[in-house]
């Protein structure tokens, strides 16, 4: 079978768009969606004479990123243009970085489907600009540009071929896109563009040399990055095995068609002509600035997964529900503090089965369901004052509104019945109205307890403290028996 | 009438007795354009009511900024240069768009898409380039005050083929910013004036870090310049030898060697130096340059703004476009860009030239660090040419930069002044300072032009 004599080779290369509110070497806005050309000025147009400027929160961001995924930071990286006339690249060059990038020689942590958790290489990260926008499918005939993308900043994420099938290559954009999320970076958007995947793939004979690879563009979902490289992947195994041979081209991803092919000869094989970008002097950064950006980076989500789990008692997978994002794993510990030593895993529950549940992508909570709030309810359902089912219907209630927990429960009519005498009134009911089963459980049919609860909650309507009831019935029936 | 409107008529005035004498320094002039600016100049400042003409390749607000190409022929750009502004804050205005060789690629305007101008010693002869227009304003009178951009000796090339000074400052001491760019890593704007004083004063004005520029040094404005020293005692002048070759032009050579006596006379101690690697700067300057140019002018592809020739695919649009809207020359140049930047040729050519650039620049700061202040050269090999004398030879014009792109190549600053004549043509003498040394070596040229004027030579 093909699956077991071949290996998979792939690499990434990754393009994320950095959270700046402006351009990477001008002032505009990276706002997206604006009306198309809007946020251009006379750099991000390339009108002559203008030049660029360097976005030191873009670099900030950049360098964030580097750190976090285990990268060294160069104290000297150096800009540099790769030159290629596109319509939409208005100064017939992008500014990149190329052999002295900001960033090398890093890891990510990722969890393989099937090999398990595996460290993947990053070979550089690198800063550059963004180019505009073709629209080939808006006038009859015409290409439309929008340069509003003209010089948004990306960083370039490059990975080592260290990933062995399609699915790893999918589970290494998840761990990328949660930690680049985690800290601010990015918002890995890639519908809007904000993440953008290439792919090289080559097939061998597991402890042969590399086969000769192959390009993959235009991957628009991580999904789609699983079909793509599952398509190339076969392709070129029964080529291979046909007695043909792989030829190293750049291949396009049609995902209505769900098939991968070679793009128009014209649209690859650029000979880019990198040079040292004359406009810039090289980006040089103080140790001291970068120590403090490496020291100030918050913990990661591997870290804080495996924290979780020794020191609230979580599984891996409890863990990895409130690691999921950094706004998740803060909400869920601002939790733990405030239900107390101990609570991590009540929390746990909560945070899982009523907090996430009203998130609609199963990561943005609620903003009125703050760590407090939820207390309050936690508070209520400690203190048998409201039963865990009405706690649900409380947290309904506050989702939509400013209303407390406690008058929540008043409104709603779920505040338990504590009061002894109330209990023990329709516990005798119950008895008196069910002398069969009171024999049956004389004669040792324990179970029926849950009969004769039922019964009494119903009389309550609902409101009694079942805790309270168990106790009364429990004694009543006892008392039946001497 | 104001003050202000006044000095406008009379520049004009000025602008348009130049024009008459067939000279051709003005791409775009208009009297209305000046009165236009000075109905909102500040009233005092340094340069209050001057007119200062620039060169076609720096953008203004009322003017187009063609760079002498057809292919941005009319273009007329949205935003202000950092030096206009500065020369419009220092009491300016500008008095129009002066003639220039093609994005800045020449050394004699003859490769102007809209005709040369013309030197005012001889209109036979050119007045140099690629910044000649704004030599001749000033040469001819029509302003005091010029400003011209250099690659590879563009300002003090027609300054000293003019008769009039010219400076290149220290690279990172005026903003690029609003200058169309040629090879950025070499391009400054320069200045010219009838004497070294108004020169001096003109990059005072527009001198000092830009954010626009990430390019320039952090420094603040340089002060105006003082009066002329009577003497360069205790000064050390370097002679090197590289620039002063066999076969150089007898008529320069005699110029260049009463210069160097009065230079003594006032005191200094003229040493010979040597700049070895000297002879590598005119093909170290014809990689990196048209390297820098081969991307620089990508941007003219006929999608957003200038020419355009339609064609049935974007590919046949690029193509049309630029074959017809660069000039041969500045086609020549894309060229040898595009070939020595070229996967293959990298290694061979951009990464040697700047291996030699390197070279070039520690010649420089090995003879100032040996205790030398400045130093004397010729600033070209010979007077001004005649029309049509090197078009024919690309090499050949070349050559008329070879003592000139040195200090391009290092970022040092640079100028030329008047030394003398030859047959009726003026002769440039140029100094060289080190790096950020402007003050020391425009106070050298003050002194050496005091000594000049009183021997009449240059009038």
């Amino acid at each position: 079978m093909s699956g077991a004599v071949w290996e998979t080779v792939i690499g990434l290369e990754v393009h994320v768009q950095l959270l700046t509110r402006t351009k990477m070497f001008c002032a505009c806005s990276t706002t997206y969606g604006d009306p198309p050309n809007t946020n251009v000025c006379p750099v991000c147009l390339g009108l002559p004479g203008a030049l660029p400027v360097p976005n030191a929160e873009a670099v900030r961001l950049a360098v964030r990123a580097a750190f976090a995924l285990g990268c060294t930071v160069n104290e000297r990286s150096v800009f540099a243009r790769k030159n290629y006339f596109y319509p939409d690249l208005p100064k017939g060059y992008q500014i990149s970085q190329y052999d002295e990038p900001l960033a090398t020689g890093g890891s990510l942590e990722i969890v393989s489907p099937e090999r398990g958790v595996l460290t993947v290489g990053i070979t550089r990260l690198h800063l550059e600009e963004d180019a505009g926008k073709s629209f080939h499918d808006r006038f009859p005939g015409l290409t439309a540009v929008d340069l509003n993308r003209s010089g948004v900043p990306l960083i370039e994420i490059v990975s080592e071929p260290d990933l062995r099938s399609p699915a790893e290559a999918r589970a290494y954009l998840t761990a990328l896109k949660q930690v680049l999320r985690w800290l601010g970076v990015s918002d890995c958007n890639m519908e809007e563009g904000s993440l953008r995947v290439d792919a090289n793939l080559s097939v061998r004979r597991p402890g042969a040399p590399l086969g000769t690879r192959t390009e993959v563009k235009n991957m628009n979902s991580f999904s789609g990055v699983e079909r793509a490289l599952t398509f190339e992947r076969g392709r070129q195994i029964a080529l291979v095995e046909g007695g043909g041979a792989v030829e190293q081209r750049t291949m396009t991803f049609d995902a209505a068609k769900g098939e991968v092919r070679p793009m128009r000869s014209k649209e690859e094989s650029h000979d880019y002509r990198y040079f040292p970008e004359p406009d810039l002097p090289p980006l040089v950064l103080r140790p001291a600035w970068l120590a403090n950006e490496q020291l100030s980076l918050p913990e990661l989500p591997a870290a804080r997964r495996l924290r979780f789990e020794q020191q609230y008692g979580l599984s891996t997978v409890e863990a990895s529900v409130v690691a999921a994002t950094a706004a998740v794993a803060d909400h869920y510990e601002a939790l733990v503090v405030l239900l107390g030593d101990g609570a991590g895993k009540e929390a746990w529950n909560w945070e899982a089965n009523d907090v996430l549940t009203h998130s609609e992508d199963g990561e943005a909570i609620p903003p009125r369901l703050t760590p407090a709030r939820i207390a309050e309810v936690v508070a209520l359902v400690r203190g048998n004052t409201v039963s865990r089912q009405a706690a649900k219907k409380i947290l309904a209630e506050m989702v939509a509104g400013d209303e407390g927990a406690s008058a929540i429960a008043q409104r709603l009519g779920l505040v338990q019945v504590q009061d002894a005498g109330a209990i023990e009134q329709w516990v005798r009911e119950v008895i008196e109205a069910s002398p069969a089963e009171v024999a049956r459980y004389r004669g040792g049919e324990t179970k029926l307890l849950g009969f004769f609860t039922g019964q009494v909650m119903k009389r309550s309507k609902g409101k009694a403290d079942p805790k309270a009831v168990n106790v009364a019935l429990t004694s009543a029936l006892k008392g039946l028996r001497a | 009438m104001t003050d202000a409107s006044a000095a406008a008529r009379a520049t004009a005035a000025r602008v348009k007795a130049c024009e008459d004498r067939g000279l051709h320094a003005f791409y775009e002039w208009s009297e209305e354009a000046m009165l236009a600016q000075v109905a909102h100049a500040h009233g005092d400042g340094p340069l209050a009511g001057q007119g200062v003409a620039i060169k076609a390749n720096i953008a203004d607000a009322h003017h187009a900024t063609s760079c002498g190409s057809r292919i941005l022929e009319g273009w007329r750009s949205p935003f202000e240069a950092t030096a206009v502004r500065r020369l419009r804050q220092a009491g300016a205005f500008i008095a129009g768009k002066t003639v220039c060789d093609e994005f800045a690629m020449g050394s004699s305007t003859e490769h102007s898409a809209f005709g040369p101008a013309r030197n005012p010693f001889d209109r036979e002869r050119v007045p140099g380039g690629s910044s000649g227009g704004s030599a001749v304003a000033v040469a001819a009178g029509a302003v005091d005050f010029a400003l011209g951009s250099e690659t590879g000796g563009s300002v003090r090339q027609p300054a000293a083929f003019c008769g009039v000074v010219g400076i290149k400052p220290t690279y990172g001491r005026v903003s690029r910013y609003g200058l169309v760019a040629f090879g950025s890593s070499l391009d400054q704007i320069g200045m010219f004036g009838r004497d070294v004083r108004s020169a001096a004063l003109l990059l005072s004005a527009v001198s000092g870090r830009d954010e626009r520029d990430a390019t320039t040094l952090d420094r603040v404005p340089l002060p105006e310049p003082g009066p002329a020293p009577t003497s360069l005692k205790g000064t050390v002048i370097g002679r090197p030898r590289e620039y002063f070759p066999d076969g150089l032009h007898p008529g320069v050579r005699a110029a260049c060697d009463r210069a160097l006596a009065r230079l003594r006379d006032l005191g200094a101690e003229v040493r010979d130096v040597s700049l070895p690697h000297t002879r590598y700067a005119i093909p170290t300057y014809y990689i990196i340059a048209p390297a820098e140019a081969s991307s620089n002018l990508a941007r003219y592809d006929g999608v957003r703004y200038g020419a355009r020739q339609d064609a049935p695919d974007v590919r046949a649009l690029f193509r049309q476009t630029r074959g017809h809207g660069f000039g041969a020359e500045v086609r020549r140049r894309i060229l040898l860009g595009t070939y020595v930047l070229s996967a293959g040729y990298y290694d061979a050519y951009y990464r040697s030239a700047q291996r030699a650039r390197a070279r070039i620049a520690k010649d420089f700061a090995d003879v100032f660090a040996s205790g030398v202040h400045a130093l004397f050269t010729p600033t070209t090999p010979t007077p001004a040419f005649r029309f049509g004398e090197n078009t024919a030879d690309p090499l050949a014009m070349y050559l008329a930069d070879i003592f000139t792109a040195t200090a391009n190549l290092a970022l040092i600053p640079a100028l030329s002044l008047p030394i003398g004549r030859d047959g009726g043509l003026p002769i440039g003498g140029q100094l060289l300072g080190p790096h950020e040394g402007e003050q020391t070596m425009i106070r050298v040229a003050q002194a050496l032009e005091a000594a000049t004027e009183a021997t009449a030579e240059v009038r």
